[in-house]
């Protein structure tokens, strides 16, 4: 049979679980944190996405690659997932965009993966025992050798990534064509996708991208009229240089916006703490409510790591009065903050989409909104 | 914010009787909402003339008038009840349009009645096709080019500007009737006159052609708070140019990028947000350029409608039940999402599954009707099937349609590839079938994409069953990772035999030594993110099975599978109640089906749902799933139709406990021989009958008998394949044409009893007594369908002696059999003798109709009776009367009449027109009403209001009658014209009138052609508007030219025109009788729930 799949591979849980199935993408042996993510579309987004760097992505929705790959849609310069494990690959490419095949692109960078009959029953597993280390191997036939190299794996818990993924170089990101500059954005790469620059780019922003050991100085040495804080891998616990970067910015009283993992630094910065969900968030249709106008988005999330903080009432922070602004309907989990004196806040969502529903696009809007009620030169 | 304290009465309109593009699927829609408004505190009136429905289980709503959905009707009822507010949106078209003429007659206004889930604009906008396109154009969206028009004048004037082929869409009707495409101006003359006609705003809608692009269609809510969500997406596997609702369709969608997919999401919320759906569902149909990606919005319906339904069975998502909560002021975060119970409903579901539907069609009932599928809609069921993969679902949903010639096979010889790629492009039910073969007899995934315009992504998934197969077939043995890996792909055990050469019983051995079963997974909302509460399941070979433990006794009652002519709607409730009244008694229920449309696969309706294949592979591996997790008590095959009755027998030697009438007594009543000794031993008369299994055999049997005869294959239902036959050149002919007679296939030969009053009677048995649960007179005579006549309950002719005599006879059959629960038997009375004609030892169609027409859960009485109480313990309990039954009514109790509902408007032959809509032995109607009340004339009335819309109270009747009918026409037809109706008749039969003193003009036939003086024949004078009810009995044979013809012509003007037509003389005694109480005026309207109080107070 033609299947788009090859020999066979094994794919080995922390806890000893062992999947079997068929080399997809390239051969050989990987590592990560094994997480699932339910989006019925988007794989191309997905796998390009950078706060997936060491982890091996679990598709729920069986067919993938039917749509191939083309040059528009990815998210950063490469596949970050660790590895990748679908049920159903696809054999042929069906689509008037698509380049090439997603077998073909995993092929070229190197990323292994696996197609398994049970992705269903190892999502269940995670749900249940939560997201672990885990192992693909196309070439380790004995399972047991393979969980003793997993086990010897870090954690993720404790893990500092955002350096690892971020550009080494600060890059500007233009508005199109017709639309004029009218801010000056510096925003953190701790894992940034490309559509991020791109929405507020749209919306009049020039930006420009630095690396995540960006500090305070290097930041406010840009005189932006605003600071966007990315996405990015990792445990926030760990984020020192961005939370003390990120303070600086609110010393500096500038208008601040953050996205999922710059979510998380926001909580740091306020004092908040972080812990690791179970199994995360990952997926196009997580429902999350505006504390204010009651109004439901539903989101595309990436998150295996939130914020704590009182979702009933406003509270104290060493910057004046905060509060939760967006709450996860599914799980009650905080998926926003929003500062009640100062021009900041964050979502743990990714308004920017891509892949996900557009739902909570006017996000953008309203930090521009902020950088037009506070021109940076009222502050200098 | 809560629900809205200002509302305490709601007023919901059903969708009417079932037919083709409004089905069982707002059965399904219109109970959820029922329910839901229930159950939130508010008083619920409903109006649906369909009995065979849930929804009109008087348990459902407090009040539920099974009344005809006019406006007229609905006044009565608003005057009555005095609702708050009006609910349309869960009805189909129908509901909808009855809201439009409610609000634009004033009657909503005049009675304070608020519409809410829709607005007026919302909906006109939504529906009209010219400012839908402009909302389209406002939000950024394209639509077709397209131009409106009223006349035929304008159509031929746009047609030249948009260029052939030319999408002709007339507006406001159901289903897409009356649209299709115009090749050239021929074709757009005859179409857009039809359009024009059937439109209610005589409006048609031209539009350029985009056939063969991809389409999709996204299924939508939104709630006051203005949040929207997308419950699910669809992608139809046959591209444009195939309605959706007769398309295969896919969900997910399968071949868009997020990118592409987020841009359809965001013009659908773009377009609910602009048409102002203010609450509840909606759905939206896109086409997109398969090169070049660009995107065009067809069509939004502002309501529930079927693929809500299916979107709703796909993902888990209750569209109407969430709808109904909407509508009273919920907003979707404060509904919680069932399945998961902890997370809302404002979210949108995602699949880790693939989801098959297919349609089935009915194209053998209606010889000579054009199999080609079009934007109108044909088919009259459908079959869903979920599974891991798209080749594993699609080849359980192709299992699941249980029709021989559509579904895929590996038998035989493929034939010419090139043949077949040349009948693969033109789209008819066996498309699918024929791109098989063609993989089969070689062709390339780019031959097919080329003759079809299927997407390649399908046809490389079916490459991959042609490509199994074929390791499959050279294999040197099957082993159980090669086994493995084809059941994943859904082969079924019969598949593997067809290409190993093997028997289904020694696959199913053979897979069974290996361990080798599917997995039941469940249906979550949610990729299995969140643990599911409500175990609705469907079978995989996939990893790890789902199936919870349960400590309860349970039984497992197999469903109808998908609706067709003669097993549709009502089977499925008779399983409803079945589940319902077996849950109030300690089992835990599990139900089995693949029809999306019912409310048996609402898996709120059992303990336990299995979205599966009715064949024998897939129940043996439900029933054994349901063994290993707790005590199976017994499974239930005789409330589902034919469907499951026919795999009793094997599944008894399978050893699966079958409860209720044994599969030996169901073989016992299908066995000629043995039912004759049945009927001998109690001394029974039936027409005089043998059985053939050759034209020689044939000839012989029917000369003994004496012609005419009715002969028929056995094993069918609905009377496939019957006909009445005068003549042996005739009976030479039918069995040429019924090839299929064989050893296995004999034809059965009856005496046809000419001018016999036919009887139905469904009667419970438990093995000592039996309860008749009512006796129908028929209307028209003998040998039309008893599912295509009319009848009514009490009988209005029969004498107490006769009904002791069918007691007597029912009971001597039911104990001679062996019947334990339900059975149907017909009769013919004939010059005093009652000839039993048939016996089916299974619930029939007519069991909701009784159990609504006498007050009784007839069905829930049967379950009971399986599951081994008795009709004394159940006269006890209070679920039969404790007196008395369905055949003693008292004489004054209300008369109710079943109508049938024909589908001949949907169907033209290939030279455009229409085709033949007299009755016969074989039935054809898709659906029913009931007209409910005092006395036979206004029931009848009803009956005949809630069909056609009405009957006429004057104007001019066309009368042209066979011979042998002459007689009994002069009385009803004197009757019509003392009403003040002006008669029009052929020449012979207008002689008889006016020797009879009634005066008639003679109208020309339509074989005399027009007048000298351009008189015009009665075909143009229907075609022109001047006929107001036309009576015509058939005669000739078929296909002969003269008087057989004429009445065909005028039959079918008739329909196109939509004037009643009254085709048997009993029939038009019926129709005067109902002429006469809407010329008195005095038609009113009752409960269900007032009718059975007065039952019960007129027994006690």
């Amino acid at each position: 049979m033609s299947e788009a799949t090859g020999g066979p591979a094994i794919l080995v849980l922390e806890d000893g679980r062992v999947f079997h199935g068929r080399s997809f993408g390239a051969t050989g042996e990987t590592f990560g944190e094994a997480v699932f993510n339910t989006g019925m579309t988007g794989y191309q987004e997905t796998l390009t996405d950078p706060s997936y760097h060491r982890q091996i992505v679990v598709m729920t929705a069986p067919h993938i690659g039917n749509t191939g790959v083309n040059d528009d849609d990815p998210e950063s310069g490469r596949i970050w997932v660790a590895g990748y494990v679908v049920r159903e690959p696809a054999r042929i490419t069906s689509n008037w965009r698509a380049q090439r095949t997603l077998d073909e692109e995993l092929r070229h960078q190197g990323v292994v993966g696996i197609a398994l009959t049970g992705t269903r029953a190892l999502t269940r597993h995670l749900r249940d025992k939560g997201a672990m280390r885990a192992a693909v191997s196309t070439t380790e036939t004995d399972p047991r050798a393979l969980l003793a190299r997993v086990r010897e794996q870090p954690s993720m818990a404790g893990s500092e990534l955002a350096a690892e993924v971020s550009t080494r170089e600060s890059y500007e990101v233009l508005p199109p064509e017709g639309v004029g500059a009218r801010f000056h954005v510096a925003a953190v790469d701790l894992g940034i996708k490309a559509m991020t620059p791109q929405r507020l780019a749209e919306r009049g922003c020039r930006v420009t991208v630095l690396p995540a050991t960006a500090t305070a100085e290097d930041i406010l040495a840009l005189d932006p009229d605003g600071v966007f804080f990315s996405n990015g891998p990792g445990d926030p616990a760990t984020a020192d240089g961005p939370v003390a970067a990120m303070r600086g910015v609110l010393d500096a009283g500038r208008p601040l916006f953050g996205i999922c993992f710059g979510n998380q630094i926001l909580g740091r910065a306020l004092d908040l703490g972080t812990y690791k969900l179970t199994f995360g968030h990952r997926g196009v249709n997580q429902p999350v409510i505006d504390t204010r106008s009651g109004r439901v988005a539903i989101t595309s999330q990436n998150h295996g790591f939130a914020v704590d903080a009182p979702l009933d009432a406003p509270f104290d922070t060493l910057y004046g009065r905060a509060e939760v602004s967006h709450v996860g309907l599914n799980d009650q989990v905080v998926e926003g903050l929003r500062l009640l004196d100062r021009p900041a806040f964050s979502v743990q969502f990714h308004p920017e989409a891509a892949a996900g529903p557009h739902d909570a696009a006017e996000l953008f809007d309203a930090f521009v909104d902020l950088m037009s009620a506070q021109p940076a030169s009222a502050v200098k | 914010m809560p629900r809205r304290s200002d509302l305490s009465s709601v007023l919901v309109i059903g969708s009417g009787p079932i037919v083709i593009g409004q089905a069982a699927e707002f059965d399904y829609s219109g109970t959820q909402a029922c329910r839901v408004l229930r159950a939130e505190g508010l008083r619920v009136i409903l109006v649906n003339s369909n009995p065979a429905t849930i929804m009109t289980d008087p348990e459902i709503a407090d009040a539920t008038y099974v009344e005809p959905i006019t406006t007229e009707m609905i006044e009565k009822i608003i005057a009555k009840e005095r609702p708050d507010a009006l609910l349309p949106t869960l009805g189909g078209q129908t509901a909808l349009n009855a809201a439009i003429n409610l609000h634009e007659s004033g009657i909503l206004d005049k009675y304070g009645v608020e519409l809410i889930g829709a607005n007026v604009e919302a909906i006109q906008s939504g529906e009209d096709r010219e400012s839908f396109k402009g909302i389209v154009e406002r939000i950024g969206g394209e639509s077709a080019r397209s131009r409106i028009c009223h006349t035929l004048d304008e159509c031929l004037a746009a047609a030249e500007a948009l260029d052939y082929p030319v999408v002709v869409r007339p507006s406001f009707t159901m289903g897409g009737a009356g649209s299709g495409f115009a090749h050239d101006e021929t074709e757009l003359r005859r179409m857009a006159g039809q359009g024009l006609t059937l439109s209610p705003t005589t409006e048609v809608l031209l539009e350029e052609s985009i056939l063969g692009w991809k389409e999709y269609e996204l299924e939508l809510m939104r709630d006051v708070n203005d949040n929207v969500v997308v419950v699910c997406s669809i992608e139809n596997l046959d591209p444009m140019g195939v309605h959706t609702g007769d398309s295969i369709t896919v969900a997910p969608a399968m071949t868009l990028t997020d990118r592409e997919y987020q841009e359809l999401r965001d013009i659908g919320i773009a377009v609910i947000r602009e048409v102002g759906v203010d609450t509840g569902g909606c759905n939206i149909q896109f086409a997109v350029h398969p090169t070049t990606g660009r995107i065009i919005v067809i069509e939004m319906n502002p309501r529930v409608s079927r693929s809500s339904a299916l979107a709703s069975k796909a993902t888990g998502f209750p569209i109407a039940k969430i709808a109904a909560k909407l509508a009273v002021g919920y907003t979707l975060d404060e509904i919680p999402n069932d399945i998961t119970r902890e997370t809302p409903a404002s979210f949108e579901p995602t699949l880790d599954y693939v989801v098959v539907k297919v349609p089935r069609f009915a194209f053998e009932k209606f010889p000579g009707a054009d199999p080609t599928l079009t934007t109108t809609m044909k088919s009259v069921g459908e079959a869903m099937a979920i599974g891991r993969s798209f080749p594993e679902a699609l080849q359980k949903a192709m299992r699941s349609l249980e029709k021989s010639g559509v579904g895929l096979t590996w038998e035989g010889e493929p034939g010419d590839k090139d043949e077949l790629l040349r009948r693969a492009a033109v789209p008819t039910e066996h498309r699918l079938r024929q791109v098989q073969q063609a993989l089969r007899a070689g062709a390339t995934v780019e031959e097919l994409h080329e003759a079809t315009r299927i997407d390649p992504w399908f046809l490389d998934q079916m490459l991959r069953l042609e490509e199994a197969a074929r390791v499959l077939a050279e294999a040197p043995k099957l082993d159980a990772d090669l086994l493995r890996e084809v059941k994943g792909l859904g082969f079924s055990d019969v598949q593997i035999g067809q290409i190993t050469g093997k028997s289904e019983d020694v696959v199913r051995e053979l897979r069974h030594a290996l361990d080798i079963h599917p997995v039941y997974l469940t249906v979550d909302t949610c990729a299995a993110e969140f643990e599911a509460r409500t175990p609705y399941l469907y079978s995989s070979y996939d990893e790890e099975t789902e199936v919870p433990a349960g400590d309860k006794p349970k039984i497992i009652i197999l469903g109808s599978g998908p609706n067709r002519i003669g097993q549709g709607v009502e089977f499925d409730y008779s399983c409803v109640h079945a589940s319902f009244a077996l849950s109030e008694a300690g089992y835990e229920t599990v139900m089995v089906n693949c029809n999306p449309e019912t409310v048996s696969t609402d898996y709120d309706t059992s303990d336990r749902l299995y979205f599966e294949p009715l064949t024998l592979e897939d129940v043996l591996e439900v029933v054994r799933a349901e063994q290993l997790s707790g005590t199976v008590a017994g499974v239930i095959v005789q409330l589902g139709g034919q469907t499951p009755l026919s795999l009793a027998r094997r599944l008894k030697d399978a050893g699966v406990p079958i409860i209720g009438t044994s599969p030996e007594a169901i073989d016992l009543a299908e066995d000629r021989g043995a039912f004759g000794k049945v009927l001998a031993d109690a001394g029974l008369p039936a027409p005089k009958y043998g059985t053939a299994y050759s034209f020689a055999e044939a000839k012989v049997v029917a000369d003994e008998i004496g012609y005419p005869v009715m002969v028929r294959p056995s094993y069918v239902l609905g009377g496939r394949g019957m006909e009445i036959v005068y003549s042996e050149a005739m009976l030479a002919d039918y069995i040429e044409r019924n090839a299929e007679v064989s050893p296995e296939h004999p034809v059965l030969i009856d005496r046809f009893l000419d001018d016999a009053i036919e009887i139905d009677v469904d009667a419970l048995y438990d093995g000592r007594d039996l309860y008749l649960g009512g006796v129908m007179e028929h209307i028209e005579e003998a040998g039309i369908h008893s599912g295509d006549s009319a009848c009514t309950l009490p009988s209005i002719t029969l004498g107490r002696d006769d009904i002791e005599r069918i007691r007597y006879s029912t009971e001597a059959i039911a104990r001679g059999t062996g019947v334990r629960g339900l059975i149907n038997v017909q009769y013919a009375l004939a010059s005093g003798v009652l000839n039993v004609l048939e016996a089916n030892p299974r619930a029939s169609r007519t069991v909701p109709f009784v159990s609504k027409a006498t007050a009784v859960p007839l069905a829930k009485a049967a379950a009971r009776v399986m599951a081994g109480t008795t009709i004394a313990e159940l006269r006890e309990e209070g679920m039969l009367p404790a007196e008395g039954d369905g055949g003693d009514l008292p004489a004054d109790a209300p008369v109710s009449v079943k109508e049938a509902v024909l589908p001949f408007n949907r169907f033209i032959d290939k030279e455009g027109e229409g085709v033949d809509t007299i009755l016969g032995p074989e039935m054809r109607s898709t659906g029913e009403v009931m007209g409910l009340d005092t006395e036979f004339g206004s029931a009848y009335a009803k009956s005949q209001l809630a069909v056609n819309g009405s009957l006429p109270a004057r104007g001019r009747v066309f009368v042209s009658v066979a011979n042998r009918d002459k007689r009994s026409m002069i009385f009803p037809v004197k009757r019509l014209a003392d009403l003040g109706f002006e008669i029009l008749a052929t020449e012979g039969t207008a002689v008889v009138l006016r020797r009879n003193g009634v005066h008639a003009t003679v109208v020309r036939k339509h074989s005399e052609g027009s007048g000298p003086a351009g008189e015009p024949t009665i075909v143009q004078l229907i075609h022109a508007g001047g006929v107001d009810l036309i009576v015509n009995t058939p005669f000739g044979s078929a296909g002969q030219a003269g008087p057989r013809l004429d009445g065909y012509e005028i039959r079918t003007a008739a329909v196109v025109r939509g004037v009643p037509s009254v085709t048997t003389v009993q029939g038009l005694a019926a129709a005067v009788q109902a002429i006469e109480a809407r010329v008195r005026g005095d038609i009113g309207v009752r409960s269900l729930q007032e009718h059975a109080r007065t039952l019960t107070a007129d027994r006690s």
